[in-house]
């Protein structure tokens, strides 16, 4: 059977508060915390195969051009060595978020620096690797390949473009008005566990294990690249070492790793190195921001201008959706929004963590933080004064709107002081202490999600789907909302997640796992109610399902009689989005120490304040804002992808020198959950959460650096050079 | 990595006998080298590991020096009772680098042995002159954000990326070689590590054969010892400049001042006309941006890392304002 | 010259290949994959074990250098029905989010605390001298060569500050 629900309306009955097992939304340990804590999870490079061989990914070593040759023969003879793939079917980008078909393939075509361009397969890693740099290749490459984003033409991104008004005037009248330009180097994902796959063929019939976000996705992008159905490809992934977007679409290793494995009849594993995670999955453009913004003498925004100018390779879609939360976050009647896009010859860019306000969020917060100084407002009050009534451009209703509590609770929590408010007002030893306060803002998206939820004979339940869980919490969550539903503890509840031969999930992405796959298991859960109401003899509003026990009389064990009880939860977005505007909304509020000789800045404290619509469970939840929240840190202070000028590769491309916050960079940081129900997010009232932790944070501790010491900086990260720099005399 | 003989000598003799074949390499914690031969930046035929062969000791010398073996790790040398108390600049520097597990196998030999982390050098498919000789620069029309300004040629600019040798090279420590013929020398830190010049795969004085057995710490003088770190991150980050400093005072005049400096050539910095200008001051924030102008009097950077010239300046001042009780 | 590593109790050859990392020996030969390879340069942490007691790298360690050690993995610290103290806290306090750093930051601080009741300073010790006061600063630089990029780093330290104080109970 299948309970399928397409979302047209709010949901307002709320139906998860009115059960009884009590286990939704409580601060619940993971359930697969012990295989993490013992090392028994097995991630994708771990699962044991007979007899398999290695490979290991050769890259281009020019930026733009064509493969003339490569001398298999310069490696073959190597001990062990067993081919050197240069099949034209392998894929040379990872493909973007939600695809569903083949990234750019013929990998003899090289359009960036460290591009795959063949796999060399040996009996052992060592032989592989080894043999993978004594390749002799030779190019003909092509000169001149454009590089430098503000160099080239750029383009419009479709779409993007907002004109109302006249902002050019209401700049010129306004009371006070700010326009300044803010630059972010890009950034990389940086997932822990490398880009792995392990492919292993029983006649036409692919298995591939694999760390990947959307294997609902992917399973149509690996048919396509190997020209092959759907049905015969099983992808598995029940464990991801993280994946911040990395592993959003099918990458390069997981195609080669299938071509070889085919061609050599035997099981292949293909790990990407550090290096190569670095140069060939994804990156975060850097962007080049202009901020305008005028208000009256009240800090009313009359005028609000973001122009954002990004890059991609040529031939991508994708393009730092940087303006996104600007189009709607604060009022302003004249208004001017632009996405640029230049085409340069820099690895692909596409998702990483929070793509779009990620960037977006901290140039609009320094922004605001100078709107608020020149206009002699409190930031936070600045801020208050201008949340609109219903979104600016589109005039549509917001689904809820939490900035202002989030604002006003992170405020008192922070203790934050309202007073005036001059740089350099304090001092400890050789350090400026400031503090300084960000709102954050993310768009809320769902999508299309398929569960089966069975219930055993023997009272207990399972919950499939080929949903992945990358450190989300996603196993844990659907415990509780199957829980919750069907009156069951979370121990008699087995999730199984990342395995193709299960229901298609909606992928973990933009933030939207939790709420799309939740809803679709509160759908199956509901029909299952349905079908035990009838037994019991009463409606399914009048059945109350606990620890097992339905309406304190039969168990689930009579109830079902010997026989097991499935439905599909099948859950659909639906023309609910034209209606509405969705986001998740925050306040961050940071604490910094800015060395007044070397110009390092410290974060000591930060508090993020967030509503998201219903927490599913306070204590995964409250770690993804943590996890946002470190990211912000990164963000602001340490972390930057550098580009050679020359050849356009990426120079610091391992984790020495691509600067990850480590521990000692995180101080003390508090979350602070302003729940909600939002009855148009989706049908369990939650909204989205990974990426709102760092939707503006990074501005809060840039509003904080000036406020310690005076240095106004519009350039992330805010390393100690700039920081100097930046310093008045 | 290519494949490689592994050998275990019996005798330190027999490590620098075999360690003369220009294509062995001897091996010790290994946290540099393992790391490059991955990358393929070193490639050594045989791999000769000297770990058991002794040299695993400090031990006290009657004239109140300080021998530390060879293979005495990082954990072992700054946890050593001694060091902790007679050479605290020692101790803390090698506090500020790696990690406790990168310090718990780095050994004191190997460690003054470090490459350079120069991204051009660590990536085999760009010019290096250092890893390719004639090859070119890669970071000097580049990405120079980590090079050095001090001491530079045209043909390299790579910082010496370590922390211990900045503090060994304030002490004028001195390093113990064995050669394969059995003969002994003695070479200060201060002299160990080369400048790029013309010879830019040099990294120090070593040559083939030779290893070094120990490093000896001169004995411990009076005075603050300060171990001072500028780095992106606040832990497990190369210096962006660091500064080690031994000053003494006498009344309220300087009366010693040994400084070296890390992160901005290619050996540790130490230059004598800094002494020269302390000692015997009254210690003022004209005579730090005094000495701060000396010091880097023929500085030049490369774009990415012109930076580095005002940090140095800055992070000095603050060193001898901290070291003198000055309010700066 | 021995011709096995002993790991967690038990002995195991060396590989042939002297190229063999300690890290790929443990995953590959020995079969023990809770041992995480995350950069295979010792810039991340999560390969780290314990040997002979002390916490290293095992990426940057070659097998056939390791003859006669005794090696501590994961494994050898705690099962799912016998989880360590820090085991259970890092569960308790979700201590991380995908998992894959996790490992590695439970043999780190399995050896750390250990350092801490040895006496050893850190960078972040004000004194070089006497009983290493356990605070927060302390734990963040002792733990900072284990990255986690799902940024679990204030759960981490809340585990180890749990665990921490019941020793010194």
């Amino acid at each position: 059977m299948t309970a399928h629900f397409k979302q047209d309306g709010p949901v307002e009955s709320n139906r998860l508060d009115g059960m009884k097992q009590g286990v939704i939304g409580k601060a619940l340990p993971r359930v697969e915390g012990l295989a993490k804590v013992t090392g028994t999870a097995p991630y994708a490079a771990e699962y044991q195969a007979a007899n398999m061989a290695e490979g290991v990914l050769v890259t281009a070593t020019i930026t733009r051009g064509t493969v003339s040759s490569i001398d298999t023969q310069s490696v073959l003879a190597m001990p062990g060595v067993l081919a050197v793939i240069q099949d034209s079917r392998m894929t040379t980008r990872a493909a973007q978020g939600t695809a569903g078909q083949a990234p750019q393939q013929e990998p003899q075509t090289v359009s960036y620096w460290g591009q795959p361009i063949a796999l060399v397969v040996a009996e052992t890693f060592e032989q592989a690797r080894d043999a993978a740099k004594q390749l002799t290749i030779t190019y003909d490459a092509e000169e001149g390949a454009p590089l430098d984003p503000q160099a080239v033409e750029s383009e419009a991104k479709e779409g993007q473009t907002v004109n109302q008004g006249d902002l050019a005037h209401a700049m010129a009248e306004a009371a006070h008005s700010v326009d300044v330009t803010i630059d972010t180097e890009g950034h990389a994902s940086a997932a822990m566990e490398p880009h792995a796959a392990i492919a292993q063929w029983e006649g036409d019939k692919l298995t591939l294990y694999a760390s990947l976000q959307m294997l609902n996705y992917n399973i149509a992008e690996l048919a396509d690249a190997l020209g092959i159905e759907e049905e015969d490809v099983r992808l598995r992934a029940p464990y991801v070492g993280g994946g911040f977007g990395s592993k959003l679409g099918i990458s390069e290793e997981a195609v080669a790793a299938a071509i070889a494995a085919k061609q050599l009849d035997r099981p292949v594993r293909v790990v990407m190195s550090r290096q190569q995670v670095f140069q060939c999955i994804m990156r975060r453009s850097e962007t080049h921001q202009r901020l305008r913004l005028a208000c009256d003498d009240d800090g009313r925004l009359t005028g609000f201008g973001h122009d954002a100018l990004v890059s991609n390779l040529p031939g991508e879609a994708f393009a730092e959706p940087v303006l996104q939360s600007s189009h709607f976050l604060y009022g302003g009647d004249n208004r001017s929004l632009s996405l640029n896009v230049a085409r340069i010859h820099r690895m692909t860019a596409g998702s990483v963590r929070a793509p779009g306000e990620a960037v977006g969020m901290p140039a609009l917060e320094v922004a605001m933080d100078q709107l608020a100084e020149e206009a002699g407002i409190d930031p936070v009050e600045l801020r208050l004064r201008n949340i609109p009534e219903r979104n600016p451009e589109e005039d549509l209703p917001f689904s809820s709107h939490k900035l202002a509590e989030c604002l006003r609770q992170g405020a008192e929590a922070f203790g934050w002081d309202s007073g005036p408010r001059t740089p350099r007002q304090h001092k400890e030893g050789e350090w400026w202490i400031g503090t300084g306060m960000a709102s954050a803002a993310r768009v809320h998206n769902v999508s299309e999600a398929k569960v089966r939820v069975s219930l055993i004979a023997d009272g207990t339940a399972l919950v499939r789907t080929d949903m992945t869980d990358i450190g989300t919490g996603t196993y844990t969550i659907l415990a509780q909302i199957v829980g919750e539903m069907l009156g069951l503890p979370v121990d008699k509840v087995m999730v199984e997640l990342g395995d193709t031969q299960n229901p298609r999930g909606p992928g973990s992405g933009g933030s939207w796992g939790a709420a799309s796959i939740g809803s679709a298991a509160f759908m199956a859960c509901h029909a299952l109610r349905k079908t035990l109401a009838e037994r019991v003899g009463t409606s399914e509003e009048e059945l109350s399902l606990k620890d097992g026990i339905a309406n304190s009389g039969p168990s689930l064990v009579e109830l079902l009689d010997g026989k097991e009880l499935s439905e599909l939860g099948h859950y659909e977005p639906g023309d609910i989005a034209d209606d509405y505007t969705a986001s998740g909304f925050g306040a961050f509020f940071a604490q910094v120490r800015v060395n007044r000789f070397t110009g390092e800045a410290r974060v000591d404290r930060m508090l993020g304040a967030f509503g998201f619509g219903r927490v599913l469970n306070a204590k995964t939840a409250r770690s993804q804002c943590l996890g946002g929240i470190t990211w912000s840190i990164g963000a602001a202070l340490t972390e930057s992808l550098m580009f050679d000028p020359n050849d356009g590769h990426l120079v610091n491309c391992d984790l020495a020198e691509y600067h990850m916050p480590v521990h000692r960079d995180i101080g003390e940081v508090e979350v602070l959950m302003v729940e909600e129900r939002d009855p148009v997010a989706s049908p369990i009232q939650a909204k989205g959460i990974g990426e709102l932790g760092m939707c503006g944070g990074a501005a809060a501790i840039a509003n904080a650096i000036y406020n310690a010491c005076g240095a106004r900086l519009h350039h992330f990260p805010m390393t100690p050079d700039r920081i100097l720099a930046a310093l008045p005399d | 990595m290519k494949p490689f003989q592994y050998t275990r000598p019996e005798s330190l003799v027999h490590a620098a006998q075999l360690s003369q074949d220009t294509e062995a390499l001897a091996i010790a914690g290994g946290t540099n080298l393992l790391d490059l031969m991955k990358l393929q930046v070193e490639t050594p035929d045989r791999l000769v590991d000297i770990n058991r062969l002794g040299l695993g000791e400090i031990t006290e010398n009657t004239d109140g020096t300080l021998r530390i073996g060879a293979l005495v790790t990082n954990t072992a040398a700054a946890n050593h009772p001694r060091i902790r108390a007679d050479y605290p600049v020692l101790a803390r520097a090698i506090l500020a680098g790696a990690t406790q597990q990168l310090r718990n196998k780095a050994t004191t030999g190997g460690n003054l042995c470090q490459r350079t982390r120069c991204y051009y050098f660590t990536n085999i498919d760009q010019p290096c002159n250092k890893r390719e000789p004639g090859s070119g620069c890669g970071a000097i029309e580049g990405v120079a954000r980590l090079h050095a300004v001090l001491g530079t040629s045209t043909e390299c600019i790579a910082t010496y990326p370590g922390d211990m040798a900045v503090a060994m090279s304030a002490l004028d420590a001195a390093v113990h070689i064995l050669a394969e013929d059995e003969s002994e020398r003695t070479v200060p830190v201060r002299d160990f590590h080369c400048l790029p010049g013309d010879t830019p795969w040099r990294d120090n004085v070593l040559e083939p054969g030779e290893i070094i057995t120990a490093v000896t710490l001169p004995p411990p003088v009076q005075g603050k010892q300060i171990y001072r770190k500028v780095r992106e991150r606040s832990s497990y980050a190369f210096a962006l400049t660091s500064v080690a400093a031994i000053i003494a005072m006498e009344g309220d005049r300087i009366a010693r001042a040994d400084l070296a400096f890390g992160g901005l050539a290619h050996k540790p910095w130490h230059d004598p006309r800094l002494s020269t200008l302390l000692v015997g001051k009254l210690p003022s924030a004209a005579l730090f941006d005094e000495a701060g102008d000396l010091l880097l009097e023929d500085a030049q950077g490369f774009g990415e890392n012109d930076f580095k010239i005002p940090l140095a300046r800055r992070t000095l001042a603050a060193v001898l304002a901290e070291a003198t009780e000055t309010e700066i | 010259m021995a011709d096995y590593i002993t790991v967690n109790d038990t002995k195991h050859p060396l590989p042939d290949d002297p190229r063999v990392s300690l890290l790929d020996f443990l995953r590959q030969e020995v079969g023990l994959t809770g041992t995480k390879k995350g950069c295979d340069h010792g810039q991340c942490g999560a390969c780290t074990v314990i040997v002979n007691g002390m916490r290293i790298n095992s990426c940057l360690a070659l097998a056939v250098m390791h003859d006669g050690d005794t090696v501590t993995t994961i494994e050898g610290i705690g099962t799912p029905g016998a989880p360590s103290a820090l085991q259970k806290a890092f569960v308790e306090h979700d201590g991380y989010q995908c998992g894959y750093c996790t490992p590695g930051q439970i043999c780190a601080a399995t050896a750390m605390l250990d350092e801490i009741a040895h006496g050893m300073p850190s960078d972040a010790s004000d004194t070089l001298e006497g009983e290493i006061q356990i605070s927060d600063e302390e734990i963040r630089e002792r733990m900072s060569g284990n990255l986690c990029r799902c940024g679990a780093y204030a759960n981490i330290l809340a585990a180890i500050r749990d665990v921490a104080k019941e020793k010194a109970v």
